[in-house]
């Protein structure tokens, strides 16, 4: 691996890093605000590395752009007008010469990232509503700290 | 309506849940829920007679067509997987209002409802789907409710139990998430048939030169991903810890829930990815999964029986107990053969019920003697009769003695591995089921020849309400011990449409 190539994965070291940032901080760490704070560091790794597969060199913003838009909306209601129904893609393709040489990055992904941050936002709700209940409970909101006072108690 | 029954599976307890915020009766909110259960029962019944009959259904959801748009597909083992699952959701709701109201604070029982119905929904959707981000989300709404179901016990250490999962499963999630994302890196879709069929065909270019795309390395890292995270996610041996505490210490309806299903519906997934997504000889040849999975399936089965023997909790035995009848499932998942895959299916199937059988009998003992604890039961068997016999023909069909479900399914395993002439292996299995015999056995002694405790003494018998339905799940339990046709016929056609699925992909290679 030369360096080009080496910087070339530039998002994908820093994925990694972050990744192991979180899950680092999840199993080492007794205070849980911090545990909620790797998860979350966790889940943002993930969520770089699928932003980082629908990036396409020199892709715009998945958004048709206006004049494609009006070129073919114009066309389609010509198309109405005349009551001509071309069912198979073949025969529009030709009435179609105008392509649209734009190159658009991958806009799944990012959309599956908008999933995947709720969820992670549904996790992080439920985890510190719990954390506050720990607090009321115990006292502590340190792992080891609260696993001590079970043990001593029973 | 047929042609719907996939969706409606799922959207009716997803409506149902937040439904039940808006009554405000709480006697209401659970006639209202109990209806929902036992029809999304009957409508997963309809669904596996459907799929039994006619073959494979598949549903595109508002009508886009796959891949683009997301599809249910419902074959003989997702079928049979829904069926269980909502069968044993519908069970434990009709025996949950007693303990509920004893259980969980009043202010808080019509949250349980609804946490309890969207928990269902997360469990049937990732059965259903056929889209593998669609299983992300579903399994995340399923644990989700279930790290809030577990929260609701009243010990302290439930809150800090399920706080413990929760960080666990996020991992395991994630984990599986990380795996799905490489996977449609390199194939472009999310599809579950459409990236089996891309993976045999798509040929990519690297430093060797022209390669199939199975043979590279991305995949092999996104199957490894994902098998952890839903090793995570069922508790195989080495990453169990999570399940004792949060099956002690969860409310006992919420146990008998998750110990009956969530855990299966991990393992459903880890079946379709090896069988229906990635070939076996990707999963078995090429990685060397096999081995390690039936040896940790092993070592989760020994180390599990053994700590169950040692606990004073019964709720913990009964836990550790359920780690360790995992090992058989996924023992019975990596044997390959169509033998071993249907003991892994018809496993799920009983285990199941007979788990949720005993945790209802767990749930009889706390209703009336309001421990948990082996040391308050002794002597319950002259005070609580029917409560205490259940536990023992529940505890025979754990063991796996001849004429309970137990049987049919250790079995059928030990058919499958006598078919591949691993003797030590099928030794094994024996001896494992004899620790089986150990702990069971150390309750029934308890129960039967001890001096009564001061809480015993003070006990009456269960409440019909609760002795029925654990009993109808004993019945199931026993009918399903002889007139196997519809657990290991069902479980058998699964696993030859799962067989047929992955030669059929190789067939489309060639």
């Amino acid at each position: 691996m030369n360096t080009v190539q080496f910087f070339g994965l530039f998002n994908y070291w820093v994925v990694i890093f972050l990744m192991m940032v979180g899950f680092y901080m999840i199993i080492a760490r007794h205070n849980f605000i911090k545990k909620v704070i790797g998860v979350n560091i966790f889940q943002i790794a993930v969520i770089l590395m699928y932003i980082t597969m629908g990036k396409i060199h020199g892709g715009t913003a998945p958004i048709v752009k206006s004049e494609i838009a009006q070129h073919f909306a114009h066309h389609e209601s010509h198309e109405d007008d005349s009551h001509e129904h071309t069912s198979s893609d073949g025969s529009k393709a030709e009435e179609h010469p105008f392509v649209d040489t734009t190159v658009y990055s991958h806009p799944l992904p990012s959309v599956l990232m908008l999933t995947a941050i709720v969820v992670g936002v549904g996790t992080t709700a439920v985890a510190l509503s719990l954390i506050v209940r720990i607090r009321e409970d115990y006292g502590t909101i340190e792992e080891d700290e609260a696993l001590a006072m079970d043990r001593a108690q029973s | 309506m047929r042609n719907h029954l996939p969706i409606l599976l799922v959207v009716v307890p997803l409506i149902a849940a937040p439904a039940c915020l808006l009554l405000g009766n709480r006697r209401l909110i659970y006639l209202f829920s109990l209806v929902v259960a036992w029809l999304t029962f009957a409508n997963s019944l309809r669904l596996l007679a459907t799929v039994l009959v006619s073959g494979k259904l598949r549903y595109n959801i508002g009508n886009w067509a796959p891949p683009y748009g997301i599809e249910f597909v419902a074959d003989p083992l997702s079928a049979f997987v829904a069926m269980f699952v909502s069968g044993m959701a519908a069970a434990v709701l009709a025996y949950a209002p007693r303990l509920v109201e004893v259980e969980i604070p009043a202010e808080k029982q019509h949250y349980f409802y609804s946490l309890y119905l969207t928990c269902l929904t997360g469990l049937l959707g990732i059965t259903l789907t056929g889209d593998l981000f669609n299983v992300f989300v579903f399994l995340e709404i399923s644990s989700l409710s279930s790290y809030a179901l577990i929260s609701l016990g009243k010990d302290r250490r439930a809150v800090l139990a399920s706080l413990q999962y929760l960080f666990i499963g996020s991992i395991g999630a994630t984990f599986f998430l990380i795996g799905v994302g490489l996977l449609y890196q390199v194939t472009g879709t999310l599809n579950m048939l459409d990236i089996a069929r891309r993976l045999q065909e798509l040929e990519i270019v690297n430093g060797q030169g022209i390669v199939m795309l199975a043979s590279t390395r991305t995949l092999r890292v996104a199957l490894a991903f994902m098998t952890v995270g839903l090793g995570i996610k069922m508790a195989v041996f080495p990453v169990h810890k999570w399940l004792p505490n949060a099956y002690t210490f969860a409310p006992n309806v919420v146990t008998c829930l998750l110990a009956a299903t969530s855990t299966k519906v991990a393992v459903y997934v880890l079946i379709r990815l090896i069988y229906g997504i990635f070939t076996l000889e990707f999963s078995f040849d090429l990685l060397p999964m096999r081995y390690e999975l039936i040896l940790l399936s092993f070592l989760g089965i020994f180390t599990a029986s053994l700590a169950a023997i040692f606990q004073s909790d019964v709720k913990k035995i009964l836990a550790y107990s359920s780690v360790a009848q995992l090992g058989y499932m996924v023992l019975g998942v990596n044997l390959i053969s169509a033998m071993g895959l249907s003991g892994a299916i018809v496993h799920m199937f009983n285990h199941a019920v007979i788990k949720g059988a005993l945790f209802m009998v767990v749930g009889c003992f706390a209703l009336r003697l309001g421990s948990v604890q082996l040391e308050d039961w002794r002597g319950a068997g002259k005070r609580l009769p029917w409560t205490s016999f259940a536990w023992v023909l529940a505890g025979l069909g754990l063991i796996g003695v001849p004429l309970t479900a137990g049987f049919i399914s250790k079995w059928t395993l030990l058919l499958a591995l006598a078919q591949e002439e691993t003797w030590f292996l099928a030794g094994a299995l024996v001896v494992s089921s004899l620790l089986a015999v150990v702990y069971v056995w150390r309750v029934v002694e308890v129960l039967y020849f001890g001096q009564p405790s001061q809480k015993v003494l003070e006990a009456k018998e269960a409440p019909l309400s609760m002795l029925v339905p654990t009993y109808g799940l004993i019945l199931v339990m026993m009918v399903f011990g002889f007139w196997t046709e519809y657990s290991l016929g069902i479980a058998q056609q699964a696993a030859a449409t799962m067989l047929e699925t992955a030669t059929m992909l190789k067939e489309v290679a060639k």
